[in-house]
């Protein structure tokens, strides 16, 4: 299987439906010519010309809005957010017209519509450039949203993404665009709905998704050399969710830790939870422990950046704390 | 002439249980110093006279508690929708904002199909999922129907960029009220259409339904700039006004520009002026925001008696004639609420479709 980072990943997921499929353009700003602040767009403008790949002015609620009219009408368009704390300017767009109005028009509009872009910290971008958005957007009825951390799934699930028929919010971590990994050849898609088991275990169950999930596979390294089987459950898939995959996993372990990046209040380390406890109540061991992002904006200094994230060994007390091994 | 085939073509690509009892019958005949043949122009008022006493009958269901939400009515713009809608090409896409019952009568959905709509009721066009506001007959070019005022317009521009990129040699009207235009979302779509046009790309009439208020804030209160369809120059939109009220001048301005818009690939706006007669919804009971004297000066230039004037100088009618037109017209107003009335409500079961698409 060829080697690609995670960045390549989209980019070839993107370019194979381009050019499978003339109704699929790209946009949004310096996608382009600049070849886009992450480089995930870089060199499609070359190949498929400015109809298609089309740099848009720094105004995210009107390009966004008229690629839903492209969506509404014939056309599959890719949105770059920039990063996804932009997409706030468009949430207008995204909330009240691509997620509700095939609904409101009595399904007789469809929105295939994907919007993309680095999501979460780490980066030092401090408060207005670091948010994780997968709550957010995973509230509303009408929106699909994912968030992939293997170049494979990246790969798999954009291209599922835009051949979906209805908007799309494809969360991507940022942290990550460099790392690399091996990704299946061809027309490989990875559906929505479905969890993936990272790793093996019986004793605890860790459940993330997007870069907490590397976190997640390097405490159960740790715990493992302390005698503790943990699996790790990347859920991939915020909307449409899983359960079934976690609710199996945490019957056979008893014990599940939610580990998330974004906020703990009305978050999605909290609906995990709430499954968790309203479908395998009778199997539970110990309460279902979340670990999230401090209750502040996002701070700029390093290692106030480093204190405000979840770290390994703040996951790794957690699963002892959910055996009874610490307090 | 053109908007002589596009109305035959319109009325032959209808079908079904939408076809409509206000858009239809056509023949060509001779003119008489007015843009179109009697026979049309005496079908469009009385298209215009359905329309008002259609609202006027859903206004009074709504004081009745018989439609519930919002309701916002068209009275006095009438001739406003009716002359570019006369310009409407199959495959056009017209969209615009919650005070939308004219667009989609005028496209030719059946009364009965908006009226219950409008009760809520499973027979109406979005099978009672979107009331008043958001009003959708793809099948004949309507593409909604939005409550929330400017967020529509980047849609539009979207819809028109899709028709340059495909080809089709269709166009869009984008229809907004004055209160929008302060929105950001104009002003990002406008300037988006100006750049997409530049290459062809963007076949948008914007049409500013200039009635004077956002909601009960006038146009003078809303803004340091009043003259609105100068903020199309900011975004290298050319743009002209036109006398909304007069069918005929709103006739002669549509044919001229949606040709122009159709052949360039280029936006253009249009600020039509009008006078909202009625209030901004129907709960809007005490209209503290302007004088009753302000209304009743507006309305000796109410669009319907405006047309009728017209008419009867060019001997294209009677008396007689429009006294059936309204009769008829009536008839198809009381033949809605009674549709509505006795339709059934949704299926419980249509609670959770149209959600996603498979």
């Amino acid at each position: 299987m060829p080697v690609m980072t995670y960045r390549e990943a989209i980019r070839s997921a993107m370019a194979d439906e381009m050019t499978r499929d003339d109704s699929v353009i790209v946009m949004g700003e310096d996608i382009g010519v600049y070849g886009g602040t992450h480089l995930v767009t870089d060199g499609l403008i070359d190949k498929f010309g400015p109809k298609r790949v089309i740099d848009t002015p720094i105004a995210e609620g009107g390009f966004t809005g008229a690629a839903i009219g492209m969506a509404m009408t014939g056309m599959r368009p890719i949105v770059e957010m920039m990063t996804w704390n932009f997409s706030f300017q468009a949430a207008d767009q995204i909330i009240q017209n691509a997620a509700k109005v095939r609904y409101f028009s009595g399904g007789q509009v469809t929105v295939p519509l994907v919007i993309r872009g680095p999501n979460g910290g780490g980066v030092q971008l401090s408060a207005q450039h670091t948010h994780s958005l997968e709550g957010f957007y995973g509230h509303f009825p009408g929106l699909k949203v994912v968030s992939p951390v293997t170049p494979a799934d990246a790969k798999g699930m954009m291209l599922a993404s835009i051949r979906d028929n209805n908007p799309v919010i494809f969360l991507e971590a940022g942290a990550l665009y460099g790392t690399k990994g091996e990704v299946p050849d061809g027309d490989f898609v990875v559906p929505f709905g479905k969890a993936r088991i990272a790793r093996e275990g019986t004793d605890i169950t860790l459940i993330a998704y997007g870069r907490q999930v590397n976190m997640l596979l390097n405490v159960a390294e740790k715990l493992a050399g302390e005698g503790i089987s943990a699996e790790v459950i990347d859920l991939r898939s915020i909307r449409p969710f899983d359960e079934e995959t976690i609710v199996t996993s945490v019957r056979k372990t008893h014990r599940a830790v939610v580990v998330q990046e974004q906020w703990r209040w009305f978050s999605v380390a909290s609906e995990v939870a709430a499954i968790i406890q309203e479908q395998a109540f009778d199997d539970l061991d110990a309460p279902v422990l979340r670990v999230s992002g401090a209750e502040v904006p996002a701070p700029y200094a390093r290692n106030l950046e480093l204190a405000a994230f979840p770290n390994e060994d703040q996951i790794a007390a957690a699963a002892r704390r959910a055996l009874y091994l610490e307090k | 002439m053109a908007t002589t085939r596009s109305r035959s073509a319109k009325a032959a690509s209808k079908s079904g249980a939408n076809d409509s009892a206000v858009g239809g019958r056509h023949k060509a005949a001779s003119q008489n110093g007015l843009p179109l043949d009697h026979t049309t122009l005496l079908d469009m008022y009385r298209q215009m006279v359905t329309i008002r006493l259609f609202e006027e009958a859903a206004q009074k269901a709504f004081r009745t508690g018989k439609i519930g939400g919002y309701l916002h009515l068209y009275i006095g713009q009438e001739a406003l929708a009716m002359g570019f809608l006369h310009s409407y090409q199959p495959g056009d896409k017209i969209i615009t904002a919650y005070r939308d019952h004219a667009h989609a009568l005028i496209l030719g959905t059946h009364p009965r199909a908006v009226m219950a709509e409008l009760y809520g009721k499973g027979t109406g066009m979005v099978k009672g999922k979107g009331g008043s506001m958001h009003l959708f007959d793809v099948k004949n070019g309507l593409w909604g129907g939005y409550g929330i005022v400017g967020g529509h317009i980047p849609l539009g521009v979207g819809f028109a960029y899709a028709q340059a990129y495909q080809q089709s040699g269709n166009m869009t009207q984008l229809y907004f009220g004055d209160g929008s235009i302060h929105n950001g979302a104009f002003h990002e779509a406008a300037n988006l259409a100006g750049l997409w046009g530049r290459d062809g790309m963007n076949p948008c009439l914007f049409i500013l339904e200039n009635n004077k208020y956002g909601m009960g804030t006038s146009v003078e209160r809303a803004t340091a700039m009043t003259d609105l369809s100068a903020k199309f120059d900011s975004y290298g939109i050319e743009h002209e006004d036109v006398d909304a009220n007069d069918l005929i001048a709103v006739l002669e301005c549509a044919q001229r520009v949606t040709k122009m818009v159709r052949e360039t690939g280029k936006p253009y706006g249009i600020e039509a002026q009008t006078y909202r007669l009625s209030p901004h919804g129907a709960a809007d009971f005490l209209e503290r925001y302007r004088s009753k004297d302000e209304v009743q000066s507006h309305r000796a230039h109410d669009p319907i008696n405006v047309l009728e004037a017209r008419l009867l100088q060019a001997d294209a009618t009677t008396e007689a004639e429009m006294e059936k037109i309204r009769a008829d017209a009536k008839d198809v107003a009381d033949d809605a609420v009674k549709f509505a009335e006795e339709s059934p409500d949704p299926d419980l079961a249509e609670l959770t479709t149209d959600v996603l698409a498979d």
